[in-house]
């Protein structure tokens, strides 16, 4: 039996980001193509920078792809998708309306008539579990009953397709969960109208509890990296040994290096290399509380990513940076979901904060070309000084003006810890005497 | 579109009036007769005014009021639908954009006052012999001191909403005119609410100055408190003044506890902050409209009509595909044609006005403008100073103490909106009664209402002030000079910039009326650029109040752009607590 025929597809999709000039910059998104059939949810799984909100947005219509098309009911998308409705991670309700009205809106603009709309909102209210609240102002609520208006307000529109761009993660655990399985059993009894989910998250096991299908997407630029398909029954049991190892295996496939086979390339956790090596923003303390907690029992310099990401509740958004820093400063190494410290990883452990500056600049300066970079122009001046635009440009000629923001302000940050040189943020100089 | 009779609210058992429906009652039929009344004679022929000259019989008043107010509501009226529309095609179009913001500030610069002879002019011969060409030209003196701000702050609030709403309202596919009145004004409200407010205390300086116009021989006399004061002043008769004072203090208590208050309070719910506000503005007027049983139910109507309005997909251009950009080369070769005709149409306009100028002006006139608008600065600069210096002691002494604050801000608010220029003869007598230097004694109008800005801001940055910081520094025994300049002087310096950017121009225009001050028939006169237009004006001489005009819009841009935009950036940038 032939497959039905996909309810939209994604073709070869690529998204720059546009410079201020108007050229086309950076690449976020590289020819990527899925599909979405009926029945099934997918889950678009990839760190913060890997270009998946903007993939939902292409698909939603609300940004047009640099290059490629979106088929949607057999016809190229060309704007805002009629029965395509999105949940966001801001809620982004009106403040301005009551839940009812913020729920009738869409209505509106389908120009249902108001009784009928009255109608339909009050049933999508009551679906969802907000009955009671209709005349509540969005600010009178909790977070997770704002959440349920942004479910309200998309299906009461009788949406073929679900869009959700991380629809959990501003809510706490508690709440997230309960909304999560509010969902899902409406999804199981197929008491939503719609045909099919596509959701972005960070969050593995938030994927792996509710996806038919995960899309793991690599960064800078996104590309699919993976695809696994998820074939455990609902109500899913994160404690279910399959569930468990399925976790393991996506965090093993997310941290894996892009190039593993060069071996003298060991920085291919970050895109770019040399000077163009993009960065993340990672504080000092972090590392220093993390290559401890690592070094710490149970762990004893070895542990398990998703477990050490639970006992110190960081989401792989935060988890997987500090990691791969630390793991291009060689404190640490990870292979196959674990990461291990590095001899120089477990002295700094131990070692008092003195010391520690000290062993952080030298790996800096050894690690990070762009740290070296800045201490060798700084040397090599007489007036020991250099403005920051000149490496924020060097690095614009690499990466997006954005990701070269980010970059120069963690090598900063980084390099006054480890006492490589001083900075002043209003003058934007560095240079190497401390302030007396 | 559904027409169908709107729905009745249910009304349940508690369906009989209540005390709220009589009050409010009464407020809405007193507003109607009010209206009814002031309106008449609008359209009287021009000699009708001479027939019946300014009474100054303060049992007058009260009508000259109502006419006074009347003119500002309509100027209001206007001023809304510039904002509507110029800040709506500015926040649209890239290219209108490119233009019409930079004239948007210069206009927000420029003294509009010194500008009222020309729109006199124009508009006693658009409506020749009436009353009513008169009446538009005190309107339009009014819209010009409203307009600008208010839609300085539309379009600010037009670029700035926020990314998940307009991504929500172009995902369901709102139509343009459904996303103006659904998303775009509801975002904007605030801010705009609280810029009419501050329009409103522009305008009711402007209408004193406008209501009564001489320009070289044609004199207006318009019903209202501005001619009433003029005559007043003409008869040099104090007791009149003092009426007249009197009653606009009544009536500015009146619109701010009537309208504003409600509005500003209504206004809140816009707010686009999701935790329920700190401060919670209340009205006693939206209270009591709130309570109300059968006047809620018989406004209901409205409500429905204004639904009825926002509701339809109205498109009034074909909706164009978003994803269809054109390339870059043809949209650059629009710029272009587009800076190439700006620039034409720019330098022909300063052709013509310099031919206008060097009619019958050269040089020494030039230089002569710019000495005495330097003056003008000098007074300015000095006075703001000495405000400064006063008002930022006083009013965080008063903002620290809340309970004081409490009471004393809304005098501040208040005293900011009366017109100032009503009580200058006052100080003229006092001039004239003690020889005393008008370049030094008059100098002090020109702060005189603008002052209160500064106070009010001052107040609100020191109420403001993170209580765990005044904490700290009690605990680290902060005290004396260290303690304003390391604790206090920070935190309220944002606010005071806000504050003294305002007082700042404020004062700019009230040099205008400030400088040139008369009684009877003395005449007190400073040296300065304001002197310098109300002379040019009363004489009708059109080529001096263009270049005078023109030296201090230059000096007011300058001095914006040079002095205070980057000091209010600093501000911005360094000293924001949050």
């Amino acid at each position: 039996m032939p497959a039905p025929a996909p309810l939209l597809e994604v073709k070869a999709v690529c998204q720059n980001y546009r410079k201020g000039s108007g050229e086309e910059g950076h690449l976020v998104l590289d020819h990527v193509s899925m599909n979405l059939s009926s029945g099934e949810i997918v889950g678009l799984l990839g760190r913060s920078g890997c270009g998946k909100s903007s993939l939902l947005r292409i698909v939603a219509g609300l940004v047009a792809p640099s290059d490629g098309e979106v088929i949607y009911q057999g016809k190229q998308l060309t704007g805002a998708a009629e029965g395509v409705a999105m949940v966001f991670q801001s809620f982004a309700l009106f403040p301005w309306l009551s839940v009812l009205k913020n729920v009738e809106l869409g209505l509106e603009a389908l120009n249902v008539p108001e009784i009928e709309a009255r109608k339909r909102a009050l049933k999508a209210i009551d679906l969802i579990g907000l009955d009671g609240f209709e005349s509540a102002y969005p600010k009178e609520l909790s977070g997770g009953m704002r959440q349920r208006v942004g479910f309200a307000r998309a299906l009461v529109v009788n949406p073929n397709i679900l869009l959700m761009d991380e629809p959990f993660s501003a809510l706490d655990v508690l709440t997230a969960e309960t909304l999560r399985t509010d969902l899902l059993d409406l999804w199981v009894e197929g008491r939503m109208p719609i045909k099919s989910i596509l959701m972005v998250t960070h969050n593995i096991e938030e994927a792996v509890l509710m996806c038919d299908r995960i899309i793991i997407l690599s960064s800078n630029p996104g590309r699919i990296a993976a695809e696994i398909k998820v074939n455990l029954q609902h109500p899913r049991n994160r404690l279910d040994p399959q569930f468990r190892q399925l976790v393991d295996t996506i965090y093993a496939r997310m941290t894996q290096r892009a190039e593993p086979a060069k071996p003298q390339q060991k920085d291919g956790a970050f895109p770019g290399l040399g000077l163009g090596m993009s960065l993340p923003r990672v504080s000092t303390n972090t590392f220093s509380g993390f290559l401890e907690a690592v070094a710490a029992p149970p762990f004893n310099g070895r542990a398990d990513l998703p477990h050490i990401a639970d006992e110190l509740t960081m989401e792989i958004d935060e988890l997987f940076p500090v990691a791969e820093t630390l793991q291009l400063l060689r404190f640490a190494e990870i292979e196959e979901g674990d990461i291990k410290l590095t001899d120089d990883g477990k002295r700094f452990a131990e070692m008092d904060t003195d010391q520690r500056k000290k062993l952080f600049g030298e790996h800096l300066v050894q690690y990070v070309p762009l740290a070296a970079r800045i201490r060798t122009v700084l040397d090599e001046r007489p007036t020991h000084r250099a403005s920051a635009v000149r490496f924020r440009e060097e690095l614009e000629d690499y990466m997006s003006e954005e990701y070269a923001d980010v970059t120069l302000r963690s090598v900063t940050n980084w390099g006054r810890f480890g006492e490589l040189f001083a900075y002043d943020e209003t003058a934007e100089m560095f240079s190497l005497e401390d302030p007396n | 579109m559904n027409l169908k009779f709107p729905e009745i609210p249910v009304i349940h058992r508690q369906s009989l009036p209540n005390i709220w429906d009589a009050i409010a009652l009464a407020l809405i039929i007193g507003l109607f007769v009010a209206i009814a009344h002031g309106a008449h004679g609008v359209n009287a022929p021009l000699k009708a005014l001479d027939a019946t000259p300014i009474n100054l019989d303060y049992t007058f008043l009260p009508y000259y009021a109502m006419r006074t107010t009347l003119r500002m509501f309509a100027a209001l009226f206007f001023s809304f639908v510039f904002t509507f529309t110029y800040a709506t095609l500015a926040a649209k179009s890239r290219r209108a954009e490119m233009v019409m913001i930079p004239i948007l500030d210069v206009l927000q610069s420029v003294p509009v006052l010194g500008f009222l002879s020309f729109t006199v002019t124009f508009f006693l011969n658009l409506f020749p012999g009436s009353v009513l060409g008169a009446e538009c030209a005190a309107v339009f003196a009014i819209f010009t001191s409203q307009a600008w701000n208010m839609a300085f702050s539309f379009y600010q609030s037009l670029s700035t909403v926020p990314k998940d709403l307009d991504e929500v309202a172009r995902g369901f596919r709102l139509s343009a005119w459904q996303k103006f009145w659904r998303l775009e004004t509801p975002y904007a409200m605030p801010s705009l609410v609280w810029n009419t407010m501050m329009s409103m205390s522009g305008g009711w300086f402007f209408i004193v100055a406008s209501e009564a116009i001489t320009v070289g021989e044609t004199t207006v006399k318009l019903p209202g408190i501005g001619s009433y004061i003029a005559v007043a002043i003409d008869e040099k008769n104090v007791q009149a003044i003092i009426y007249a004072s009197l009653m606009m203090l009544i009536v500015i208590l009146l619109y701010d506890q009537l309208l504003f208050r409600p509005v500003v309070a209504w206004a809140a719910k816009f707010r686009v902050e999701l935790s329920a506000g700190q401060t919670v503005e209340r009205s006693w007027v939206l209270n009591m409209f709130q309570r109300t049983r059968w006047i809620k139910i018989a406004f209901s109507p409205v409500g429905w009509l204004a639904r009825q309005f926002a509701r339809p997909r109205l498109q009034f251009l074909p909706a164009k595909a978003p994803t269809l950009t054109t390339s870059p080369a043809v949209s650059r070769m629009f710029d272009y044609l587009f800076f190439a005709a700006l620039a034409v149409i720019t330098g022909y306009s300063i052709w013509q006005i310099y031919l206008f100028v060097s009619q019958s002006l050269n040089m020494s006139d030039v230089w002569e403008t710019f000495s005495v608008t330097l003056l003008t600065m000098i007074r300015v600069v000095v006075l703001i100073f000495l405000a400064t210096a006063f008002w930022v002691p006083v009013g965080v002494w008063i903002g620290l103490r809340p309970h004081i604050a409490e009471k004393v801000q809304p005098v501040a608010q208040f005293l900011a909106a009366y017109p100032a220029n009503i009580l200058f003869p006052i100080f003229v007598i006092v001039i004239l009664k003690f020889s005393l230097n008008p370049d030094i004694w008059l100098s002090l109008l020109i702060i005189f209402g603008t002052q209160w800005y500064i106070v009010f801001n001052v107040i609100a940055g020191a109420s403001a002030f993170p209580n765990d910081l005044k904490e700290a520094a009690a605990n680290f025994r902060i005290h004396g000079w260290s303690w304003w300049k390391n604790v206090m002087l920070p935190g309220v310096f944002p606010y005071y910039f806000t504050g003294a950017l305002t007082a700042s121009g404020g004062s700019w225009n009230a040099a205008i009326v400030a400088e040139y001050v008369k009684w009877g028939d003395d005449k007190v006169v400073a040296h300065g650029i304001g002197a310098y237009i109300a002379q040019a004006t009363e004489a009708g001489n059109y080529p001096k109040i263009v270049l005078g005009v023109a030296m201090m819009s230059l000096f007011v841009i300058l001095f914006n752009r040079l002095f205070w935009r980057p000091l209010f950036g600093l501000a911005e940038r360094k000293l924001r607590l949050n």
